[in-house]
């Protein structure tokens, strides 16, 4: 009973169209006071209970095909294993066979290089096509054209010009993130509503306060979005960049272990990119949030 | 009395896709100093044509028009408009929506405690002293024109450009900010040049009503002097034989003489 006046709280009336009849009276239930109060879950738990049950059948199910299958590592085994991994992190014995730590940072530092070199060029880029009619014209070919690429396909040219892996892998990362930041800083420039530029003439302010009071902070939501997809490409690709370039990375420690046949590791790697990627859209989103103003 | 703002034979035609489009006809209107002059007119009648023309944000296609002595070429800071949204930076607080505004006009003269005094007075001037630091999303509707109005009063413009102001208001937010206006351009002898499509409005706040007749090609139709003293009380007026006479004679045209055919 508790459970429905619960369900019917929670649930906005849109989501679902209930009959005439059943709409009245799902609506007098919700309009008088729910009767067990004391009876209720507290707000955590029932927003705690859904995630917990969907990891739980998660790991459930990797134990059952681990279990059938003798070269899968089940989660019991991961677990012991990923304790190893995490207890001495950043340890160094050669090139080719260091801690989890210096490869995650490694494989960070380069993402953020080409990333940050991505905002740098893509970013102004992109407000300068979103200003003018011309360059948007020029550039939309183009863009249009190279924006499908895959990522990886640029990594030999990369190779090609650097005459190195590691400038290589940050070129990929570089190409396959600027995309979203153009695009998005342009269409958030295009989309600055005629009020604010009005305000603008009228108060004939000068081309940098425009810029700094009215475009930037304008356009600012649509570019958080382009940097938080630009990240998450750069956080995908960067794991296949890294296979191929080798050098110490995450990606090249998946390929390593692969060829180790140490298929724990590969799992903990797994865990550690869906972990890392996580953490970072969060803390973009976070950044984000901070920049919305109604 | 002398013609402060003066337009002269303003034709504004625009070009659209199936041609050009003749938006306003032959303009001609002058507003003295310190008087208060409303536009009104069915919506799409190029009323608010006519005010971003005197703005500044359109130029006309042809004629010529002339505030304080100096022919208007673009938008200017000599002009306070207030628009009908607002048009708030939402990313700024009331005071610095207001302090962009002063900065502009007075930043080069003036100390950084001058010009935050004149935010100051500006918010004051709309009662809205103690909201400074609210922001745009967290004041009403109502508040929000208060500080599109400050903002242009701040300025200390020889006019003042009001774009159907409490349009969006609901009746009496309106009318409360219409007394208020009155106040305040009483108290500045501001020149108002004001766009509404409210008879009541019209009439209780102007000295004159300029109601422009319909599109295609819409020129002014007919223009009426309100000869009500100031002070002016809405609910003395109410039973005003003469207040009444003005609102029929502008209904009149409105409903009469300019019914739209299509509406």
């Amino acid at each position: 009973m508790s459970a429905v006046a619960k369900t019917i709280k929670r649930e906005p009336f849109e989501n679902y169209a209930p009959s005439p009849v059943r709409k009245a009276a799902l609506e007098a239930k919700a309009a008088e006071p729910p009767p067990y109060i004391r009876a209720r879950a507290p707000e955590w738990l029932s927003r705690v209970i859904g995630p917990v049950i969907g990891i739980a059948l998660f790991i459930g199910l990797w134990a059952l095909l681990a279990a059938s299958s003798p070269n899968l590592p089940g989660p019991a085994k991961t677990w012991v294993s990923a304790v190893q991994v995490f207890g001495d992190p950043f340890y160094r014995k050669g090139p080719n066979d260091q801690g989890i730590g210096w490869n995650v940072l490694n494989s960070l530092s380069r993402v953020g290089i080409g990333f940050g070199l991505a905002a740098l060029i893509g970013i102004p880029l992109g407000f300068m096509v979103g200003r003018f009619r011309f360059l948007s014209d020029m550039s939309a070919p183009i863009i249009s054209l190279l924006r499908p690429v895959s990522p990886l396909a640029w990594l030999p040219i990369g190779l090609l010009v650097f005459k190195a892996a590691n400038p290589a892998a940050i070129w990929v990362i570089f190409i396959s993130s600027i995309w979203p930041m153009i695009i998005n800083t342009a269409a958030g420039v295009r989309q600055v509503p005629q009020d604010y530029l009005n305000v603008a003439r009228v108060l004939n302010l000068s081309e940098w306060k425009v810029f700094t009071r009215i475009l930037f902070p304008a356009v600012l939501p649509y570019m958080m979005t382009g940097v938080r997809l630009a990240m998450g490409v750069a956080w995908l690709v960067i794991v296949a960049a890294e296979m191929l370039t080798g050098g110490v990375g995450i990606g090249f420690w998946v390929w390593d272990e692969w060829n180790n046949l140490n298929v724990e590791h590969i799992i903990i790697a797994i865990f550690t990119v869906g972990v890392i990627g996580l953490l970072l859209e969060q803390l973009l989103l976070l950044v984000a949030r901070r920049f919305e103003y109604e | 009395m002398d013609k402060y703002l003066s337009i002269e034979h303003v034709d504004m035609v625009f070009d659209t896709r199936k041609g050009p489009f003749t938006a306003l006809a032959d303009i001609n209107l002058g507003v003295g100093q310190g008087e208060f002059v409303s536009l009104i007119g069915h919506s799409g009648c190029g009323k608010s044509t006519l005010l971003n023309l005197v703005a500044g944000l359109l130029k006309p296609t042809s004629g010529a028009m002339i505030l304080a002595t100096r022919e208007i070429a673009g938008p200017g800071p000599d002009r306070g408009v207030v628009f009908q949204n607002h048009s708030l930076l939402p990313w700024l607080s009331c005071f610095d929506n207001v302090h962009l505004a002063v900065e502009r006009v007075f930043g080069e003269g003036e100390s950084r405690a001058e010009l935050k005094a004149r935010t100051r007075r500006a918010l004051e001037l709309v009662h809205l002293g103690d909201a400074e630091s609210k922001f745009p999303h967290e004041i009403s509707g109502g508040m929000k024109q208060r500080v599109g109005i400050a903002r242009a009063l701040s300025m200390e413009p020889n006019m003042l450009l009001l774009d159907e102001p409490f349009g969006a208001l609901d009746a009496l937010t309106r009318a409360h900010l219409q007394d208020e206006l009155m106040r305040i351009v009483a108290a500045t002898g501001s020149t108002v040049l004001m766009v509404t499509h409210d008879v009541d409005e019209a009439v209780l706040l102007s000295d004159r009503v300029v109601m422009l007749s319909n599109r295609p090609a819409a020129g002014i139709g007919e223009v009426l002097d309100i000869d009500l003293a100031r002070p002016r009380e809405r609910l003395a007026l109410a039973a005003h034989p003469r207040y009444l006479h003005y609102r029929k004679t502008v209904l009149q045209f409105l409903y009469q003489k300019q019914m739209r055919v299509a509406a």
